[in-house]
């Protein structure tokens, strides 16, 4: 297999990653209108209760399910406790509690767990798979098959359920969502928990491969912050196709171009952000919105 | 969004207030207090430079921009390599870093200040996370990883002041300057404006004001800010290094100016003394604990005193003045009771 | 009894207050119409009754207080409201439009009463996946009725549905909630501004003027009234 195809594989399992927490970024955006600047720490938090979790005792799938189901209640509950009292403030003082936020869990974590690296184990199996000439690991394999099921579970619930409609509806025209009777706060509560637990998923998988430290997610959340904004933070296909878009530019860029390298690498997000921003700032996929002035 | 018009304190009272700051600035600090401190203080009066230009462009220009390490990081170098590889005398470096941040900032304002809010702030967060990369990369230029060595600058000989001593008189000489340059622009019609543009675009574009040229002179001049308070930061640490132009450094700062207050002018040595020492004493119970304290301070402060410490104090002495019946003017009772109940003076 | 009773009802926004001592009744299977001019609070009655804001003063619907309940319970008990610009969800399809329309009812309600309103409006059977947002003004309006009375409320609450529709669409619409209204056996209060095609199938009229009542009686003696001819059907 050649060295071209392989980065394309391995920058498809990072996109999937970046997509996975731009996806939570991109839940809490079209609810609420909110870039949560702290999505990443939390996933961080998740990462670091599943190796807890199992440091108690708790096998990994275990511990891996119960992470993420604390992970969508702990989103909603953020959203209850600091997002929904802020929704009339001003700009400035949602940025800088999020940040706050981004602050406190980041240092939170350090200080429980310390900043020594720990090991969480693979989901996956050390494998590799064979399709001819066409090799691949199990885990990049798998994070690309896990992803890619999430988000058709993700799909069936927004395009088939009453409640998926509900909550896209509410995201739509929150006025009118309570003129049908939908309780908008609880669609809130549940999209800002599904983010969470978006996140915790991203963290999971990415933990494995650099292993579980505090700023672990640091890298991760700037690249999914390029993948949302060049799909538009509104769209949810954007968010994923930007993902893959952003993890396979990334490992091409790196590999490729050998005055960038692996170090400088980031700058390829700050290219896509602001490229994207100034060029089109709906992104590939948003949509554009009417201001009302 | 109210913009108070403050009473004006008579003359003895601002003259008392003026005296005890020089007081506590041009003698107890240096000379006073214990001598390993008084280059921190140093590094405090920089971070109050560079947290004076936030105050102008988010607190009263309405953009929240993150990427002030940038500038600082430009400020810095500027100093270091013009002194290292080309023997420049280090303070005719410090209007050489102002004009070249001036400069960059006015070139990154236009397109950075096309973003709306929340992008803005996005795009200049990871703007920051590139310095440290970027400036290793530069090898040849910077000196890499391993940075370049500024050394302090001597005290003259005929001055009865140590080396530490001499760079904080130095510092407080230019932050002094730019403190009132600061006071200077928000005065009078050039303030109105920038609230105007801040809080209502409509009202500010009918009123004639061109928000694009004026926020972005505001960029360019909180940039200028930075890269002094660069230039005079390298040559109190004494070198450079790229690690230190970090994510920390924009969000130190960014913190700095909203617990200070961020439209408050005067919080900015308060929020600067916040991030300088906190950090320190924070360690020294847990070394992860310092971010925990910023993150927990951040909020309470918006949740608790919006206005800030600077902003709440003002109001106080402010308020305590009128108590005391020295505010002066006819309207002095009426004034003051403005002060004291009006909305805060929360930004946009 | 009336199927809506308000007294005394007093609703505003921030600290205006916009409607003063409001007296109103809806009897069942009536159409009655809320004339007034712009600012006199019409738009703010609806949403007093909808309770989308706060209000104070008794409202009994179905002999049922529901002034202090939450917007959502009162959709729960039957109240559907149609606000101004339709407040249709345009990002969403107008088969997705109606079923969430149907948000609090079953499968087996939604399915039939889907089937129904779609042979109602043909129209709307042939646009079902495109886009709410790119329908013109009519279907759109068409399409907020269906959406209504997929809930099946018992009272219709429509705030100038006419607004922005050519004078012979507008005739259409009234004469469709004239069928509904057999069909359905429905209640309705519409909102209208200038309202002769309205008055021609209403049973009632009231004309508000500054937050208070200041008329009431039948559609034919409003639309008879000279003043009210004046004023508020255009005639000199």
């Amino acid at each position: 297999m050649t060295l071209f195809a392989s980065q394309i594989v391995d920058g498809l399992a990072d996109g999937a990653i970046y997509a996975s927490l731009a996806l939570a970024l991109v839940f809490s955006y079209r609810s609420t209108g909110i870039v949560n600047f702290a999505q990443g720490e939390m996933a961080m938090l998740s990462a670091y209760l599943v190796w807890q979790l199992m440091a108690w005792g708790l096998p990994l799938i275990p511990a891996v399910l119960v992470s993420i189901v604390v992970s969508f209640i702990a989103g909603a509950l953020l959203y209850a406790s600091i997002v929904k009292p802020l929704s009339h403030a001003s700009l400035l003082t949602v940025v800088s509690v999020l940040i706050g936020l981004y602050l406190a869990l980041n240092s939170l974590a350090g200080f429980i767990w310390t900043y020594t690296i720990k090991p969480l184990p693979s989901l996956f199996p050390k494998a590799h798979l064979q399709f001819g000439s066409f090799s691949v690991s199990a885990e990049t394999a798998g994070i690309i098959v896990v992803v890619g099921l999430v988000l058709l579970l993700l799909y069936l619930l927004f395009e088939t359920t009453k409640v998926g409609l509900a909550m896209r509806g509410a995201a739509s025209t929150p006025d009118s969502a309570v003129l049908v009777g939908v309780s908008v706060p609880v669609m809130l509560l549940i999209g800002w928990g599904i983010a969470a637990a978006l996140g915790a998923l991203s963290g999971i998988l990415v933990a494995p491969r650099v292993f579980l430290n505090p700023t672990m997610m640091f890298g991760v959340i700037i690249y999914a912050f390029a993948a949302a904004t060049l799909g538009g933070f509104d769209s949810i296909v954007g968010a994923v196709v930007g993902g893959l878009l952003v993890g396979v530019v990334e490992n091409l860029v790196g590999t490729y171009v050998p005055w960038i390298g692996p170090d400088l690498k980031i700058i390829v997000a700050l290219v896509l952000i602001f490229g994207t921003l100034l060029i089109k700032p709906d992104g590939l996929f948003g949509r554009k919105k009417v201001v009302r002035l | 969004m109210n913009v108070v018009i403050k009473p004006r304190l008579p003359i003895a009272v601002r003259a008392m207030v003026g005296a005890t700051l020089a007081v506590v600035f041009l003698y107890v600090v240096p000379f006073v207090i214990p001598n390993y401190l008084v280059s921190q203080f140093a590094t405090v009066l920089v971070f109050a430079i560079a947290i004076v230009g936030i105050n102008l462009v988010t607190g009263f220009g309405g953009a929240i921009t993150l990427g002030h390490a940038a500038f600082v990081a430009l400020g810095s170098y500027t100093t270091a390599i013009l002194v290292v590889r080309y023997g420049w005398n280090p303070y005719a470096t410090i209007p050489v870093s102002a004009a070249l941040s001036w400069v960059a900032g006015w070139c990154l304002g236009f397109p950075a200040l096309r973003l709306q809010g929340l992008y803005l702030a996005l795009g200049t967060l990871v703007l920051s996370i590139t310095v440290p990369p970027v400036l290793k990369r530069f090898e040849g230029f910077t000196g890499g990883v391993q940075g370049l060595n500024v050394g302090n600058p001597e005290a003259p000989a005929f001055l009865p002041v140590d080396d530490s001593q001499w760079i904080y008189f130095v510092s407080l000489a230019v932050a002094a300057v730019l403190y009132v340059i600061a006071r200077r622009i928000l005065s009078g019609p050039l303030r109105r404006a920038l609230v105007a543009a801040r809080d209502n675009q409509l009202v500010g574009a009918v009123m004639g004001v061109d928000r694009a040229t004026l926020t972005t002179a505001t960029f360019a001049m909180s940039s200028l800010y930075a890269g002094v308070a660069g230039s005079l930061y390298a040559m109190i640490v004494g070198f450079v290094s790229p690690d230190t132009f970090n994510v920390m450094m924009s969000l130190s700062l960014f913190v700095g100016a909203v617990v200070g207050g961020i439209t408050s002018l005067n919080g900015a040595i308060v929020g600067a003394m916040f991030i300088q020492f906190v950090p320190v004493w924070a360690s020294d119970i847990d070394v992860s604990l310092g971010g925990l304290v910023f993150g927990c301070a951040l909020i309470l402060t918006l949740v608790a005193i919006p206005a800030g410490i600077g902003g709440l104090s003002e109001r106080l002495f402010i308020r305590l003045c009128a108590r005391l019946g020295w505010v002066e003017g006819a309207s002095a009772k009426r004034s003051a009771a403005a002060v004291v109940g009006s909305a805060q003076n929360e930004p946009a | 009894m009336s199927l809506l009773s308000l007294r005394q009802i007093r609703a505003g926004y921030d600290a205006r207050s916009v409607l003063h001592d409001i007296e109103l009744d809806v009897e069942e299977r009536q159409i009655q119409v809320v004339l007034g001019a712009n600012g006199a609070g019409k738009t703010t009655l609806l949403r007093a009754i909808s309770g989308t804001i706060a209000r104070q003063g008794t409202i009994m619907f179905g002999g049922m207080p529901i002034d202090r309940l939450s917007a959502r319970k009162i959709v729960a008990a039957g109240i559907a409201h149609v606000p101004q610009g339709r407040g249709t969800f345009a990002d969403l399809t107008v088969d997705e439009n109606i079923r969430l329309g149907a948000y609090l009812r079953t499968a087996a309600e939604t399915r039939q009463d889907r089937e129904r309103w779609l042979t109602f409006f043909p129209r709307l059977s042939e646009r079902l996946s495109q886009q709410a947002g790119s329908l013109s003004g009519g279907e759109q309006q068409m399409l907020a009725i269906t959406r209504a009375l997929m809930l099946r409320p018992r009272l219709l609450l429509l705030d100038e549905p006419s607004l922005g529709l050519a004078p012979i669409i507008t005739q259409g619409l009234f004469r469709t909630l004239a069928a509904i209204r057999e069909e359905a056996g429905m209640t309705m209060l519409i909102v209208e501004q200038s309202a002769n095609l309205a008055l021609e199938v209403a049973d009632s009229g009231v004309v508000l003027e500054s937050g208070q009542i200041v008329l009431r009686d039948s559609a034919q003696s409003l639309a008879g009234n000279d003043e009210v001819r004046r004023i508020y059907l255009g005639y000199e």
